[in-house]
Parts: structure tokens; C-alpha cells; sequence
């Protein structure tokens, strides 16, 4: 059983009481709403009578299913509108305050609560939403919830957790010009499978996960749910520190260096015990992108799709599926394969160095004949920042679209979705069959640097080609 | 017409069973992301595993299970590994559940989906491979059996056989004495609730 790790801290500070059944009652310090997956918990709150206990822990935003093309209201999907409206008298309602469009700070719920200095190391973050463990980069501990925990949580502030274990993915080495947090990620869950996960909370640790960016480490946490963990985290380090610093709600003035030396006390100690370990070297990672239907069927982009021989009995079915649904050939490379749509944005890579990776591609080139491709910030304010530095130009010039915050393609509840049997080059999170909004439209993940080289060249490209030319 | 849904103790679940294989089935097949444009979960039962239906609609070996006449009011379903991985989407257990599906039996569960099939009152158990495939054979034999998954001995018996199943004794006890939906045990502990708040530093000595 793990002990003195930063998991282990933070759910022993949390811990209210132990539940018939033998779950534990988790204190919850930060809880994001959205509109997809909160209107029913409010709506079952008010059934029940409650109120929310904490409305000052509440934070909401608009994100899954704003367009991003026009957001004037009212929106042009009257299901959507009503969406975002229920979402509003609910935060009228309860007194939770939202971040809504056009208030400069609205955005995809998993950007924005760490750029406004929400999210914080050594809290535990609750979002009814699979990528809340992005917040995990920040030494929080953060996970996904169902619709009857939201209402927990908004009626308890705390909901009925059984304790993980957990496993340290140390990283030694450096990721090599052109290899990014995600292809990182992608190599990991390429190797310890989809399912490696479940039980566990993922701690990333090591010389290259030091190096990393905050941006790149929410890239990294962010995926930890596609490997099977229901959350990641990185130990905070000054990088976190500096990160956090004058941000609206991150504490300021004294109160800063005591959060400072809480934060630090959290870390895992060299004394930690893990109950698993597995090393990763950064420095063998390529630049890696899925060839299936699950984020556990990725190749490096100078690899050939598996044969049915290279893969593992038990995975063999799937990897059939993944054959015919994706109209690939098992033996031959992916570089080659051409696309049909390029998709910049999310909650995995929606952020600024996100932007600036593809925009440093896209620059000075054109994206090539019949090609859709498309950039969508993460949040307002990303927008702003990629604006100031005329990223958006450098887009338009090139042959982007620019467009506005949202979750957008990532997943189809807003009018950005493929078409038939499209295949797209997306730097989203799931490949799932049907997940981008065609029940046969076809996903490859891969890094914004990655789906900026294949936009240009019109079929998956190795972008270490176009950053040494 | 479904039972009604799930409500107090659950000790078994009594119906026919419905199989749908293969590893990995994530929930944006077992609901559409299109289908999450609601602000109520009342209409997702027809929407259940829609993109597979439809794909499976004229193919040669037939329809989608969930279409097939002989498995319409089926309450058990059986599946494989890892089953509702993807998105936490409470839609997506809502969406069985409003189809009629009272319990499932499979190899694995991915954890946010086997966490809301618990808060629904929807027990999830595990077989192992071998005996799960055993399992899918028997109730894809006769359609028509009734099989009974019974919560506390963790087995299921029907078309004259009977399987040992896992269920982590947590769930067996919120399932058994009806304490499955957490929001009444999580309000019992208020003076707890505020002791916890009032020790985390974030909220205390360095709040904004
Ligand atoms: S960007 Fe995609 S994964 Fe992230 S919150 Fe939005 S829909 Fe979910």
C-alpha cells in the first residue's frame, strides 16, 4: 500500500468520515460545473429539497456545446440555448458564480480553472467530466464524476470515494525538438494499455517530467484517464509555483509564501511508497499518433500499422475492429495516410504553447487543396494571448480557421463534426468509433505540431521534417 | 413494459438477459454524444448504443442485440472487458437503465461507469473470462430463459445452470440494505463536513 505520497496526503486531510460499505467520505475543495452534466444533479437536488452547501466551491462554465463559429444569442440549436440557460438560472439560483461568454474568462472548464489560478496544489477538484485529472498537474487530486455525484457534491461538498493505488510513471531522459507532452502520454498509454490504469492514480515524476511546462504537464494529467487511471498528478515544484503567482484567484501577499510552503510540504518524499513503479525513457519517444479506435492503438509516425502478429492475443479482436473501421491496412505505414479535416483545440491542447507549437509549423506555409483546418483556443483568454501575438494571423494566413472557445470537435454536441466517413488529424483525446460526430468518421490523435504538418502536407507527416527545413 | 427503476434494497435482479460482446465498449457507443443535448436523461432509453444499431441494422448477421424481438424487456446485460470506458457520462448507465437494464455482468468495468451504475441502484458484477464467454453461450442459447443475478451470494443461476460472480463486498452491502445512493450518508455527517473544511489550509489560512 502507498504511503508519504502526495495522493496519500492530500486524501488523508480530506477524509470526513468512513461510509457503511467501506468507501471513505472525501472533503471535495473545488467543484466545476458544466452545462452537459449538471442540470439533471441540479434538478435532483431540487427533488430532494437540498441547497448547494458551498456555493463559493463552485465554479461553472459553458464549454461542450457552445458553437464556434457565432456564439450570439440565442444560439442557433434551440437544445444547446436551452443548455446554456437552464445552466445560468441554476448559478443565479444557487449564488455559483459562471464564467460565461464573453465575460473574458469563459472557456473549456479544464483550461480555464487553472489559468485563473483556480486549481491548486493539495486540493481535491471534482468536475463531471473524464478530463477533470488535468487539474492533477498542479499536485492536485482531481477526477471525473457521474451526474449523481455532482449532485453529492453540490448537496455534501464531498462524495463517497474508495482509495487508489499508486503508481509512479518516472520519466528519465529529455523528449527530443518536435516531441511533445502528448506524444509522451500517447507512448505511455500505448504501453501500458487502456485498462493499465484502472485502480490507480498516476504519478509522473521524474527528470522529464521536471522539465515540462504547467501547459505541458495538464497535457500529460489530462490523458492519465485514457490509460485507465481515474486520476495523474506531478508534484508541485517551482515550476507550479511560478505558474500560479498573480493569477485572479491564486492566493496573494503574505498569504502567498505560507500557500508556497503548504504546497512544497505535499510532494511525495524520498521516503514515499508506491505500490507500483515503471520507467519510461523520454528520449526514445517519436512523435506518436493513434492508428485505432481506442488512445491504446498508437505507433510512433515513423511506424508501420501492427500486424495481427505484433499485437497481443487479447487485443487481437479489437485490432480487427480497428482494421476495418478505419480502412487501414495492417504492415504499412501511417505517414502517408491522407486527411480529410485538422483539428487544433481541446482540453488536451487548446492552450497557448498548444497554439504557438502549430503556429511555429503553420508559419509561412499553406495548408494543402481540399483540406478543412480549423483552430479553436482553449478559452477567452486564450484567444486573447494568441491575438496579442498575432498567432491568429499567422493561422488565417496559412489557411486555419480561427475560431472561438470551445470544446468544438473534440466531441459532437456542437456543430464541428465529421462528415461521413472523414478522417480527421485531431489533437483531442478520443478516437472513439463515432466520437468526433459521424458514426464513421475516423480519428487520429496526435500532437498541434503534428496536426500542423498534416495539414500542410494533406496526409500524416513527421513534423520533425518541417521544423528542421 | 421496464420495471420500475431501481429503488431501496437491491437483493437480485430477475430477467432475461441480453448479450452484447467485445472488449472495450466505451460509452460514446453506448450513447452518442449527439444524444447528451439534454437537460433532462428522460428520453435516452431509445437512444442506447444508436450509432451500433444503426450500423448493425441490415447486416448480414443480423440486427444489434438491443434490436432483436427476442431480447425486448431483457433486464441482464452481459458483456466483456472494460465495459463503459471513455467519457463520465452518467448518460450513458441512464441511458441502459431507461432501455431496461437493471444489472450487468461482465469481465470488467471501467470505474466511473461501474461508480454510476452503483449510484443508480444498477449492480455491476464480474466473471472471469472463461466463465463469462460460458455465461454469454448459455443466454444466447435460450433467449427466453430467466436468470436471476442474486446480489448477496454473488451468483447467477437460469437456463438450468448457475455461475459464482464477484461483487466487492461495499457495493454488496449499500446494494443489499438499499444505502446505495450516497447523498443521505454524505448529509449525516455535517459536523464532520465543516471539521474537515475548517483544517484544509486552502480554504482557511490562504484563501483569496
Ligand atoms: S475538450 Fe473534449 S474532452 Fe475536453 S472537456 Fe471538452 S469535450 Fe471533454
Amino acid at each position: 500500500m502507498s504511503a508519504g505520497t502526495l495522493y496519500d496526503k492530500v486524501w488523508a486531510l480530506h477524509q470526513v468520515a468512513e461510509l457503511p460499505g467501506g468507501s471513505t467520505q472525501l472533503f471535495i475543495g473545488l467543484h466545476l460545473i458544466h452545462e452537459v452534466t449538471s442540470p439533471q444533479a441540479f434538478a435532483a437536488l431540487k427533488d430532494l429539497g437540498l441547497s448547494v452547501r458551498h456555493p463559493e466551491s463552485t465554479v461553472a462554465t459553458v464549454d461542450h456545446i457552445v458553437p464556434t463559429t457565432s456564439q450570439a444569442r440565442p444560439f442557433a440549436d434551440p437544445l444547446a440555448e436551452e443548455m446554456l440557460a437552464t445552466l445560468e438560472a441554476n448559478c443565479a439560483e444557487h449564488g455559483i458564480t459562471l464564467h460565461g461568454l464573453g465575460s473574458g474568462r469563459q472557456g473549456i472548464v479544464h483550461v480555464i480553472a487553472p489559468e485563473l489560478g483556480l486549481t491548486q496544489p493539495g486540493m481535491t477538484v471534482a468536475c463531471g467530466d473524464s478530463h477533470t485529472s488535468t487539474h492533477g498537474a498542479f499536485g492536485a487530486i482531481a477526477f471525473g464524476i457521474g451526474t449523481s455525484q455532482v449532485r453529492d457534491v453540490l448537496a455534501s461538498q464531498s462524495l463517497a470515494m474508495g482509495k487508489l493505488m499508486v503508481r509512479r510513471i518516472w520519466v528519465d531522459g529529455q523528449l527530443q525538438s518536435g516531441v511533445y507532452a502528448k506524444d509522451l502520454v500517447l507512448h505511455v498509454i500505448r504501453t501500458l494499455g487502456v485498462k493499465g490504469g484502472v485502480g490507480y492514480a498516476y504519478e509522473f515524476a521524474g527528470p522529464a517530467i521536471e522539465a515540462l511546462s504547467m501547459e505541458e504537464r495538464m497535457t500529460l494529467c489530462n490523458m492519465a484517464i485514457e490509460g485507465g487511471a481515474r486520476c495523474g498528478y506531478v508534484n508541485p515544484d517551482q515550476t507550479t509555483f511560478d505558474y500560479l503567482q498573480g493569477r485572479p484567484f491564486a492566493p496573494g501577499g503574505e498569504a502567498w509564501d505560507r500557500a508556497v510552503a503548504w504546497w512544497s510540504s505535499l510532494a511525495s518524499g524520498p521516503d514515499a511508497v508506491f505500490d507500483d513503479e515503471v520507467r519510461f525513457d523520454a528520449s526514445a519517444i517519436a512523435p506518436t499518433i493513434t492508428w485505432g479506435i481506442t488512445p491504446g492503438q498508437g505507433i510512433g509516425v515513423d511506424e508501420t500499422v501492427p500486424t495481427l502478429e505484433q499485437t497481443d492475443p487479447d487485443e487481437r479482436p479489437l485490432a480487427e475492429e480497428a482494421y476495418r473501421y478505419m480502412d487501414l491496412q495492417p504492415g504499412t505505414p501511417i505517414a502517408g495516410t491522407p486527411v480529410d479535416v485538422c483539428f487544433i483545440g481541446s482540453c488536451t491542447n487548446g492552450r497557448l504553447s498548444d497554439l504557438q507549437a502549430a503556429a511555429a509549423v503553420a508559419k509561412g506555409r499553406h495548408v494543402a487543396p481540399g483540406i478543412k483546418a480549423f483552430v479553436v483556443p482553449g478559452s477567452e483568454q486564450v484567444a486573447a494571448a494568441a491575438e496579442a501575438e498575432g498567432l491568429d494571423q499567422v493561422f488565417t494566413a496559412a489557411g486555419f480557421e480561427w475560431r472561438e472557445p470551445g470544446c468544438s470537435m473534440c466531441l459532437a454536441m456542437n456543430p464541428d463534426r465529421l462528415e461521413g466517413r472523414q478522417i480527421s488529424a485531431s489533437s483531442s483525446n478520443r478516437n472513439f468509433k463515432g466520437r468526433q460526430g459521424s458514426a464513421t468518421g475516423r480519428t487520429l490523435l496526435m500532437s498541434p505540431a503534428m496536426v500542423a504538418a498534416a495539414a500542410i502536407a494533406g496526409k500524416v507527416t513527421d513534423v520533425r521534417q518541417l521544423l528542421t527545413v | 413494459m421496464a420495471t420500475p427503476f431501481p429503488f431501496g434494497p437491491i437483493p437480485a435482479v430477475t430477467g432475461t438477459a441480453v448479450v452484447v460482446r467485445g472488449d472495450d465498449i466505451d460509452t460514446d457507443r453506448i450513447i452518442p454524444a449527439r444524444f447528451l443535448k439534454c437537460v433532462t436523461f428522460e428520453a435516452l432509453g431509445p437512444a442506447a448504443f444508436a450509432d451500433d444499431r444503426a450500423e448493425l441494422a441490415d447486416a448480414p448477421a443480423g440486427p444489434h442485440p438491443f434490436d432483436r424481438p427476442e431480447h425486448q424487456g431483457a433486464a441482464i446485460l452481459l458483456v466483456n472487458r472494460n465495459f463503459g470506458c471513455g467519457s463520465s457520462r452518467e448518460h450513458a448507465p441512464q441511458a441502459l437503465m431507461r432501455w431496461g437494464i437493471r444489472a450487468v455482468v461482465g469481465e470488467s468495468f471501467a470505474e466511473i461507469f461501474y461508480g454510476n451504475c452503483l449510484a443508480l441502484g444498477i449492480p455491476c458484477l464480474t466473471a472471469g473470462h472463461d466463465l463469462m464467454l460460458a455465461i454469454q453461450a448459455a443466454a444466447a442459447a435460450d433467449p427466453a430463459a430467466v436468470f436471476t443475478l442474486d446480489v448477496a451470494a454473488q451468483a447467477l443461476s437460469g437456463a438450468g445452470q448457475s455461475w459464482p460472480l464477484e461483487l466487492a463486498a461495499g457495493p454488496r452491502q449499500m446494494l443489499s440494505t438499499g444505502q446505495w445512493d450516497a447523498t443521505s450518508q454524505l448529509l449525516a455527517h455535517g459536523a464532520d463536513l465543516e471539521a474537515t473544511a475548517a483544517r484544509l489550509p486552502y480554504l482557511v489560512t490562504f484563501a483569496a
